[in-house]
This record gives C-alpha cells, structure tokens and sequence, in this order.
C-alpha cells in the first residue's frame, strides 16, 4: 500500500482521474451510442447524448448488400491462417530459446527485439513486390504471410516468458518416474502452458484483425477487403453523410475486439513487459 | 531482476534439436522479411517505375534515386514534420501516460478502477474504429467537439478541422495520444507497484521530498521499463501511418499533410515509382535505427548487467 498521501494530492489525483477517464471512455461511448441513432438525430445540431429512441436501422444498413459479411470471411481467414501458424512455429521456438542453451541462441533473442523495431512502412514496398511476383497479392495467402512475419517476433517473445514460467523441476520429477524428456514437457508442461498459448493467441488475433497497412497494399481489389480496409473505405465513399451507418460498422468490428481484449489483456501486460525487460 | 530459469535446463550442447526447432520460424522470417529487405536494398538502386512494372527490365542506376531524394527539398520537409510528430506525440504520451500512472497511486480505489475501465476501453478500440470515431466528434458540421466548443463561447461553429495542416496534424495528435496513453499508463503503474514499500519510506526517513523520491527512488527503480516503452513510443510514432494515410482520405492536402510512412505510399503503390520510394524507405529504416540506437544500447547494457 502507498503511503497515505497528502489530501491536496489525493484531491487532484481523483479530478485528473475522473477527467481522464471521460476522455478516455467518451469516443468508445459515443461511437455506441451514435451507431443507435437514425438519420435526423445524427444530423441534429444540437447532439442526442443517450439513444432513447433510436432502433437498429444503422446495423441493418451495414448487413445490406454482401460487402461487411465479405469483409468479414476474408478478415477471419486471415487472421485465423495467421494465429494458427504463427503459434505453431513460435511455441517450438520459444522451447528451444527456454529449454535448451546453444550457440546462437542470444543472437537469436536479439535478433528478434530488432526485428520488432522494423517498422512495417519501411518494408511493405519490397513485401508488394515480392508478392507480387509470387502471384500472392489479393490472396489470403499472401496476407497470411507477412502477417506471421508480423506476430512471430512478439509470439515467441511472450511464449517464451510462459515455457521460463513453468519450473523445468517438475519435468525432471516426471522424468524420474518414468517419462521420456518428450513425454515429460507434453504431460506436464504443455498443459501448464494453455492459458498463455490462448492469451497470446488471442493477441496475435487483435493484432492481425485490427491490422490495416498490409492489408492496403496487398489486399487492393474489392472483394478481397478485410473488415478495417472495408470500414475505412465506408468513410469514404458516404463522406460525412451516414454517420449512423459507419458508427454501425465501426461498433460491430469493434465489440468483439474491446472483449477479447478486456479477457487477456492483464496476462500480456505482465507477459509484455516481462518479456521485454528481462532477456 | 533474475532470469525465472528454476533448476538447470538440460546442457544439451551437441543435439541439433534446438536448432531445428527454429527453423520454421526462422525461414518464415527470412521469406516475409529479410528478403523484401535484400530486395528493397537493390531496389533502391534501380530505376523501376511503372515501364518495368510492365515487363521492361529494371535499369541500374546506382545512387541516382538517394542523390534525387536528398536534393529534393520535399523529402526534407517530409523528414522534418515526421521528426517533429514523432517527438511531439511520443513526449505528449509519455507525460501524460506516466503522469497518470504516478497519480493513480493516491486514486481513491473507485475512481481508480473507473480510469483503468476508460483506458482498457481507449486501448483495446481497433484503429481504424477509433480513427472513424474521432473523425465523426471532430466533424464540421454535426460534431461534438464544434457543438461543445461553440457552447463555451468560441467560435468554432461548421469548423473544417482537417483543413488547415496544423490542425490536421492536431487532430492526428489527439488521436494517436488517446490510443497510446493507455499502454504507457497501464505498464509503467504496474512497474510502480513493483518498487517496495520499504524503499519509498526510507526516503521519507531521509527527508526526500516528493519530487527528490521521484527522482533519486522511483524513477531510478523503473528506468528499464520507461526507458522500454519510451523505445516503444518513437518506434511507433515515427512510423505513424493508417492515422495520417485515413485522415487525408477525409480532407486535407496530401502533399502538406504527408509524413514518411503515406509519403512512401504515394510514391510506390499510388505513383508507381518503386525505386525511389524503395529508397526512401531504406531511409526511413536508417532513421529509426539512428533514431533508437542510443535506447537500444542501454537497454542491451542493462540485459547484460542482469
């Protein structure tokens, strides 16, 4: 427990809280709240603050016509094809890094923290290009790929904090009553180890779900939009006229996020800095 | 702070099964990564715009594209204005983050759980929601932020905010600082509650101030994760691109609101000139390691020190 503080320090401290948490939470709720309100409350000077009244209208015109549902098959494919494989790869990885010392295996570490640096816009030239000649662009595929380059950095990163986690003591007991060094990590380890394979999953897939640059350049045709390539778009095209609607839309991409996102996101603060403090 | 390493991980120094469980990984950063970046090298240095694009081979032209960028004064102002959103918005997320962090610590316990529920919401928003968002508060006509500011009294009725490139960028400020203070708050008021009590009133003994604590206890006991996230911070800010690339969609003048990420776009993907912006995102990538070079030493120092 803090030391009890000051009462003009506590004061200040629950103002600034409040003011901070209105601003904070305020375009979350009005983005809610507006994708409930039909064309004249939108179009209301003066602002409609809670949507008594309002109805579903803005919802059934994101459904209209295949595009949100489209967007929405390419997004998942995407991002499933990419969380599967990056977790495949990064979970065998991050054993190596925690459970065996070998040459080259700082390097490796290092490697990593500077490939997380790398940012995506100073790449994503030569990635179009590339894919290009690999007659990947426009393909779930194609996205996949640079999108596991994306997530495995972080993945094996964080996993491997959980496989450290797990005390290799208890696999050394399994090992003395019997087990093989590969049945002692799958009985005893891997278990141990569910909950942060889902918490990082889960990350790789905001991560991927949300992600909107690679998605521009690779995914240029229509009907291969994913969900934030479509929403943006959606801005455009009704520029400044249907703002219920595109309120919709955001709402409807938004709300599965803001839930997977509310269950990990302890284990991954923890998981994060962990992660990138310690080597 | 230790490695969580318990008991002896097994010395198995000649078995090549480590090695081969990371091969998969390792080659699927190689294909999606090191080779664009081998690639983009050369590209660089060839002439490749929207005739090679249609089969003609591409023309070596050594430094040709760096030469043109360097004495194309636009580069430079582009440079400059990504400089100064970088810094701008990594201070202002990282004052007001920290700040927030070190105050949450005296919050009643209510009110601190409605700031951690307000940012947790702030945080986990897609981008491109956000960003639909804030366009829809900062709109001309029907938007909150003119409506309140005009009931305060000042004159902001039908205001274009994405008009004028300073408070085109203003905008992109106050977006990208809301979406980036919750993960500073959040990871450096977890580092705070790990500084032991007995630390903080053994500066109280010895008659530190608040301001003396901060500076000799508590930042000193939390330097390697603020020094981490403020890493994060620039990285993040000086490649800035969806907030930019979708508020100029929105209005605005793209040459005056370009800052190195959409620059790079509209050169390549919009305008076809692959090597020149090849080249000009081989000098971003130099930036951002010249940029983070001195962070990244220290951070190695203090891993090794460990």
């Amino acid at each position: 427990m803090p030391r009890p503080a000051s009462r003009p320090l506590r004061v200040t401290a629950n103002v600034v809280g409040v003011i901070a948490f209105v601003i904070a939470a305020f375009p979350v709720y009005w983005m809610v709240n507006s994708s409930f309100l039909d064309r004249n409350e939108i179009r209301n000077p003066v602002p409609t603050w809670v949507p008594f009244g309002g109805d579903l209208d803005n919802f059934r015109t994101v459904f209209e016509g295949d595009q949100f549902l489209n967007a929405m098959k390419i997004s998942l494919m995407v991002t499933l094809l990419t969380i599967v494989v990056a977790l495949a790869f990064a979970f065998i990885a991050s054993v190596a890094l925690s459970r065996f010392r070998f040459r080259g295996r700082m390097s490796f570490i290092v490697t990593l923290l500077i490939i997380q640096m790398i940012p995506v816009e100073g790449l994503f030239i030569s990635q179009y290009k590339m894919l290009e000649t690999m007659n990947l662009l426009n393909t779930v595929v194609g996205l996949s790929l640079v999108y596991v380059s994306l997530v495995l950095p972080f993945t094996i990163w964080t996993l491997r904090g959980f496989v450290t986690g797990v005390p290799y003591e208890l696999e050394e007991a399994a090992m003395m009553d019997g087990c093989s060094r590969t049945q002692a990590f799958f009985r005893i380890t891997f278990p141990l180890l569910a909950p942060g394979l889902v918490a990082t999953g889960v990350f790789g897939f905001i991560q991927a779900w949300n992600e909107f640059s690679l998605a521009l350049i690779v995914m240029t045709r229509e009907d291969h939009r994913t969900l934030p390539l479509w929403l943006s778009t959606f801005t455009d095209v009704n520029r400044g006229t249907d703002w219920g609607g595109i309120m919709a839309g955001s709402t409807l991409i938004a709300v599965p996020v803001i839930i997977f996102f509310l269950v990990v996101q302890g284990r991954m603060v923890s998981g994060l800095t962990s992660g990138a403090v310690k080597g | 702070m230790t490695d969580q390493i318990v008991g002896k991980p097994p010395r198995a120094r000649r078995t090549p099964l480590p090695y081969l469980l990371l091969v998969p990984a390792a080659v699927a950063l190689v294909v999606a990564l090191g080779y664009p970046l081998v690639r983009q090298v050369i590209l660089s240095f060839q002439d490749y715009g929207l005739a090679q694009q249609f089969g003609k081979p591409p023309e070596w032209v050594g430094v040709d594209n760096y030469r043109d960028l360097v004495t194309d004064p636009y580069l430079w102002r582009v440079t400059l204005r990504s400089l100064v959103f970088c810094l701008v918005n990594a201070v202002a997320t990282m004052v007001i983050g920290v700040g927030l962090a070190l105050l949450m610590r005296h919050m009643a316990k209510g009110v601190r759980l409605l700031l951690q529920t307000g940012l947790l919401l702030a945080w986990a928003m897609p981008v491109v929601a956000s960003l639909t968002v804030w366009q829809w508060l900062f709109d001309t006509n029907y938007g909150v932020i003119n409506y309140a500011l005009t009931k305060l009294g000042f004159d902001f009725e039908g205001h274009p905010w994405l008009l004028q490139p300073l408070s085109f960028f203003f905008v992109a400020t106050v977006i990208v600082v809301w979406m980036s203070v919750p993960f500073v708050a959040f990871t450096v008021y977890a580092a705070l509650t790990q500084v032991p009590e007995e630390l903080m009133e053994s500066a109280e003994i010895d008659g530190a101030g608040a301001v003396g604590r901060l500076r000799h206890i508590v930042f000193p006991a939390v330097r390697p994760v603020l020094l981490v996230v403020a890493l994060l911070q620039v990285i993040w800010d000086l490649r800035v691109f969806t907030q930019i690339y979708i508020l100029q969609q929105a209005g605005g003048s793209t040459r005056d609101t370009n800052l190195l990420g959409t620059y790079i776009y509209r050169l390549g993907i919009g305008g076809g000139k692959f090597g020149m912006a090849a080249a000009v995102a081989i000098f971003m990538l130099a930036l951002t390691v010249l940029l983070t070079a001195p962070y990244v030493r220290s951070m190695l120092k203090q891993e090794r020190e460990d």
